[in-house]
């Protein structure tokens, strides 16, 4: 059995099970994965699945496809690894996980591609709605609003034109430099580098607002003042 | 004829999903279209309650699924319409019985004698929800202007919008206009503002609903129920027609009359 599907690769992890696909069509994989499944159902039955695609450019069709002929089986997809930034955000969007936990096993944690420079910035045109997790690892611009329980997670800015109820963290990984900017930040809470601010009240009339940390190393929003 | 299913789901319990199906189905009935519902909530059924028709159950969808006997065998004439049926949930089962494409083939076997298949969906995002949706056409999702149910239903949303396949419309359910003006609920603008997604109903607070649903004669067949009407006016907006919305400020009658005269006193 093993012989007919040499490029998929199945490796128990603590909790999971990691399958690794070769670099062949799309297609074939699937299938070469649900022959390698189907041939091993009681293996398989109630695993939690963590699938790493590579460099493959996944869209939401193709994902939700395989989500479903995987839970028709009795397994859960529960994260989708890849090097491909088309595939990552297809994964966030159905609010699977795109890294393991990056706590323990840093080694596992996978950079992107290409390394992301300063001037990059990941564009989501569209409203975030709750649930919805972004992680990036550079700049964000938001065209949209954030709701209510999404979060957003950036290394540097992030830039909403839109309402920001949600959560939203910039610099996370220690720039104290990075800043919020909104049309509306009426936000839940936010956060740059590790300071945080849950004070931000509601205002009748919403104006744009730019957060940074200030002099006295606090979180603060001021009004942005054109020119 | 080939029918359109639509699925009613709404993230949070408790809203009005099961209520929101029965009425929809006899308002659609009434006009004269063959309707099926199907109850979606493998594990805890009550739409054959709401409908009245619990104790007809003889076979259920699972018993469909898995062959025990013929999709016929399984529908449940209405007491009131030749052309409603339901299909109950199986009680005894869980959700795991039913798979996504089992729904889908459920369907396919229905839609060409039928208009409309209702679908109700149980609550939550897991399996029961994926089952429920994989057949629809078009989903209908139900919130209460509560800030947990909205929160709820934006993330229902978001998740319909991420699998690219459907197009959600919202049913606002339990709106009390009164409350509104005093400022202690959000609005239909406020809900909107948030989920900004297409409005196809609201539906009044009404005490009549929960009458209705304990007697299993659902208020959308009460000429005079306001929800009763906004349910209609949902299933013709369902059937394509164009219907104005309710003016909920008008309803207060004479009891509303005679309290704003007596505020208007002070």
């Amino acid at each position: 059995m093993d012989a007919t599907t040499p490029t998929i690769q199945i490796k128990g992890l603590r909790d999971s099970l990691l399958v690794t696909l070769g670099g062949q069509a799309w297609d074939e994989n699937q299938s070469a994965l649900l022959t390698q499944i189907d041939g091993r159902a009681s293996f398989f039955q109630g695993a939690r699945l963590v699938l790493d695609v590579g460099t493959q450019a996944l869209g939401v069709d193709e994902m939700v496809r395989l989500r479903d002929v995987l839970s028709e089986r009795g397994i859960s997809l529960w994260a989708v690894l890849s090097e491909s930034p088309k595939t990552e955000k297809t994964a966030q969007l159905l609010g699977l996980a795109t890294r393991l936990s990056n706590k323990p096993r840093v080694e596992e944690r996978r950079e992107p591609a290409e390394p992301v420079s300063q001037e990059t910035a990941l564009f989501l045109s569209k409203t975030l709605r709750s649930g919805t997790r972004i992680e990036y690892p550079g700049n964000v611009v938001i065209f949209g609003d954030v709701n209510p329980g999404a979060e957003v997670v950036a290394e540097g800015n992030v830039i909403v034109w839109g309402r920001v109820r949600g959560v939203i963290h910039a610099g996370a990984k220690g720039n104290r430099q990075a800043v919020i900017c909104a049309l509306d930040l009426s936000a839940t809470q936010l956060r740059i580098a590790d300071e945080i601010s849950a004070l931000l009240k509601p205002q009748k009339n919403p104006r744009p607002e730019i957060a940074s940390i200030n002099k006295e190393g606090r979180l603060h929003a001021e009004l942005w003042q054109a020119g | 004829m080939t029918a359109k299913v639509v699925t009613i789901t709404s993230g949070k319990g408790g809203v009005g999903k099961t209520t929101a199906v029965a009425n929809l189905a006899v308002a659609l009935a009434a006009d004269g279209k063959k309707v099926v519902c199907i109850d979606g909530d493998i594990g805890l059924r009550n739409l054959d309650i709401v409908l009245g028709l619990e104790n007809r159950i003889v076979y259920d969808v699972v018993d469909v699924i898995e062959g025990r006997c013929r999709l016929r065998q399984a529908m449940i004439r209405d007491k009131h319409f030749q052309d409603l049926f339901l299909i109950p949930a199986a009680q005894t089962r869980d959700k795991n019985a039913v798979s996504p494409s089992d729904m889908v083939r459920v369907c396919d076997e229905l839609r060409p004698d039928h208009d409309f298949i209702l679908i109700d969906s149980p609550a939550g995002i897991e399996r029961g929800f994926r089952n429920s949706i994989a057949a629809a056409d078009k989903v209908l999702v139900v919130t209460n202007p509560e800030v947990s149910a909205v929160r709820d239903a934006d993330r229902v949303v978001g998740i319909l919008e991420a699998e690219e396949k459907y197009s959600p419309a919202l049913v606002l359910n339990r709106l009390n206009p009164a409350m509104v003006k005093s400022h202690d609920m959000l609005s239909a603008a406020d809900v909107l503002d948030l989920l900004a997604i297409q409005l196809i109903g609201i539906v009044p607070e009404d005490e009549g609903v929960i009458v209705g649903s304990n007697r299993g004669t659902p208020v959308a067949l009460d000429g005079k129920s306001r929800a009763g009407q906004a349910f209609r006016n949902i299933s013709k907006r369902l059937q394509g027609q164009e219907v104005p919305f309710l003016d909920l400020d008008k309803q207060e009658g004479l009891w509303g009359r005679i309290q704003r005269l007596a505020g208007g006193r002070k």
